[in-house]
């Protein structure tokens, strides 16, 4: 188990600096951070102090290592645009995206999974066949679209629900939660419906084609041949055994669920780290959008090894510390 | 041998199994009868695709759709189970009627424990206490021959070897106490050395329980060692069934006589295996009056047209003209 896990944390470690080289090569690609923050009256010497001042008279690999060096210690530097340490400015908007995040996965779970198990073993019924195809319409559907008509409908027609914003945040610490106050929730509803649309559809149609395919196992049908009640059988038998690849995808998706925020924060406006990377992009403000490349990759980077270890948590056989027994004919 | 003083446990009487498809309806079993007594084990033998597993998978009330019944009864100590409600049947399976499939290694869920296996079956079909069914569940596997029983309880599937897997199977078959067991294939998937050991378990079992078996398998010399009665199936027909002695030694119908000769034998080596040339029919086009005619090297006049059916031939029965004038032999 140790050794797995060190496996597991190597290599993590190995993307991250890959990930970093890449988010280096931005700021060597992306034209002279020097000319883009200066107006074109600046002198010859107000430019080389902010070229000294941001290190950037330096050789290549010492910028690299000095990048890496900093960057492991949370320091990406400070913004080209507003002159504020980015660590600290997307610390403040990560939360915010967390959040949403947060709440759209346990969506995706609590109403994909049982929908899946349904369409599964129903696969014959008129309802499901409705939900497999309704599901085509969510899994092609562009989420800003969906946003759009969400706020059209709830916000706008109906004004049931605010259609930007956080609303009012509680402070704990360096963390803002929405989670707290009547209208930190309420703005929580439409974007995170918005964002894990997909995902329920998605995790809908995995569960279901899981299903189909344990429930053709020998396992099933022994299950069966023993007598078990229906519920046992789909629910303890089957759905344990198509937890695996929803682990896995459902890990994986976090991550892209923090990458696609980007869309739903711009059209909720969403005070998110996908809003501030947006808002970076517009200003080409290099460290912004580096720093934004590196936190997302890390969280990937980290919900990939937390998947790998759920795996052993899901499946005895994959735990080393149980010894393999039973030697040995019968 | 064959009539003890009780009624059969099973009967199974002019059963048909069809599949209807687009093409019209398939007849995979058509008139199968036979019954085994308490204590009795019939052998079904036969090519793949004769039927064997099919009629098995009928008695338990587990054939697939499209496949169903559409004609003849089976009944279960005098009882009519073909026609039962999908509750009252599936109550039935496991608590009278038990299990054991081929391929151990896929029969059992990977991820319970095997003892959690045993006691969920036995709960659910006794009234006892979880400890009550614990404990019923450690003398299972001590019986099938389970080494250190109190440890491996707690092991999952796949700390066990093939073998040790089958013996596992075998006691949640067994464990709510089944008047009869359907074992499909129970040896084919283990090793010759392991074979022995299990069919011998199989029959030490069912003598002290006075359960009744169907063993269902192509492999004669597991008939040979284990059965009392065989019945040899052949396009979805019993073509020939009697004490397994005397289908062995003195086969009758043509089919019988060409399986029995292919049947490798370690004392006489021949230079070269015989063979029944040609293969079995295909469900969509069966020949007229006896299927087994166009293989057949005995085959008259009458066979391409008429149907025989099961009539005496010395102590066992044959389906054929041939037999029923004069025996044949290997």
């Amino acid at each position: 188990m140790i050794v797995f896990l060190l496996k597991r944390l190597a290599n993590a470690a190995l993307v991250m600096v890959a990930v970093a080289l890449l988010a280096f090569l931005i700021f060597r690609f992306l034209g002279d951070p020097v000319e883009l923050m200066l107006n074109e009256q600046a002198s010859q010497a107000q430019r080389d102090a902010l070229r000294i001042r941001l290190g950037l008279d330096r050789g290549v690999v010492w910028q690299f290592l000095t990048f890496l060096g900093n960057a492991v210690q949370g320091d990406f530097g400070i913004s080209y645009r507003n002159q504020q340490d980015v660590f600290q400015l997307i610390g403040e908007r990560m939360p915010a995206t967390l959040e949403l995040v947060l709440v759209a996965t346990v969506l995706s779970l609590v109403i994909g999974m049982p929908l899946g198990v349904y369409t599964a073993i129903r696969r014959n019924a008129p309802v499901a066949q409705a939900l497999q195809f309704v599901s085509v319409v969510g899994v092609s559907l562009p989420s800003f679209a969906v946003g759009i008509l969400l706020i059209l409908a709830f916000s706008v027609t109906l004004g049931w629900l605010p259609g930007f914003g956080r609303g009012q945040v509680v402070q704990l610490g360096w963390w803002s939660t929405g989670f707290l106050t009547p209208s930190g929730r309420s703005a929580l509803v439409l974007p995170s419906i918005t964002l894990s649309l997909f995902q329920i559809t998605l995790v809908m149609r995995l569960v279901r084609a899981e299903m189909l395919e344990v429930l053709r196992t020998d396992f099933i049908r022994f299950a069966r041949a023993r007598g078990l009640r229906d519920r046992t059988v789909h629910f303890r038998h089957a759905l344990q055994n198509c937890l695996m690849p929803v682990i896995t995808i459902t890990g994986l998706q976090i991550g892209n669920l923090i990458a696609f925020a980007l869309v739903t924060e711009t059209v909720f406006q969403w005070p998110g780290m996908g809003f501030l990377f947006i808002q970076a992009v517009t200003h080409v403000d290099i460290p912004v959008m580096a720093a934004y490349l590196l936190v997302v990759s890390f969280i990937f980077v980290s919900l990939n090894t937390v998947v790998d270890l759920l795996y052993a948590v899901v499946d005895p056989r994959l735990r080393s510390d149980v010894v393999r027994g039973g030697a040995g004919g019968g | 041998m064959t009539a003890p003083a009780a009624g059969p446990v099973l009967e199974v009487r002019d059963l048909e199994v069809a599949f209807d498809t687009r093409h019209g309806r398939l007849r995979a079993i058509d008139g199968v009868s036979f019954a085994i007594h308490p204590g009795e084990i019939l052998g079904v033998v036969g090519e793949s695709g004769a039927g064997k597993s099919l009629t098995g998978a009928a008695v338990i009330g587990l054939l697939e759709p499209p496949g169903r019944i559409v004609g003849g009864e089976i009944r279960l100590a005098g009882r009519r189970i073909d026609d039962l409600p999908p509750a009252q049947m599936r109550a039935l399976r496991g608590r009278e009627i038990g299990a054991i499939f081929q391929d151990p290694l896929t029969s059992l869920n990977p991820l319970l424990r095997i003892g959690d296996q045993i006691v969920e079956t036995i709960r659910t079909h006794l009234p006892m206490s979880d400890r009550e069914a614990r404990a019923k569940a450690l003398e299972l596997l001590v019986a099938v021959g389970i080494p250190a029983a109190e440890t491996r309880i707690d092991h999952y599937p796949h700390q066990f070897s093939g073998g040790m897997r089958q013996r596992v199977v075998i006691a949640l078959a067994l464990c709510a106490g089944p008047k009869l067991i359907i074992a499909d294939e129970p040896t084919t998937a283990l090793d010759v050395s392991i074979q022995a050991q299990i069919t011998g378990l199989l029959k030490r079992l069912c003598r002290e329980h006075r359960t009744a078996v169907m063993l269902v398998t192509h492999d004669m010399g597991v008939i040979a060692e284990t059965a009392d009665r065989v019945a040899v199936m052949y396009a979805g027909r019993v073509v020939e069934i009697g004490p397994v002695d005397e289908v062995i030694h003195r086969p009758r119908h043509p089919y019988s006589v060409g399986l029995m000769a292919s049947i490798p034998s370690v004392r006489h080596r021949a230079a070269s295996l015989r063979q029944i040339d040609g293969s079995m029919p295909r469900l969509d086009s069966m020949p007229t009056g006896c299927a087994f005619h166009p293989r057949c090297p005995r085959c008259l006049p009458r066979c391409t047209s008429e149907r025989p059916a099961l009539e005496p031939a010395g102590i066992a029965r044959a389906a054929c003209f041939v037999a029923a004038e004069a025996p044949a032999h290997a």
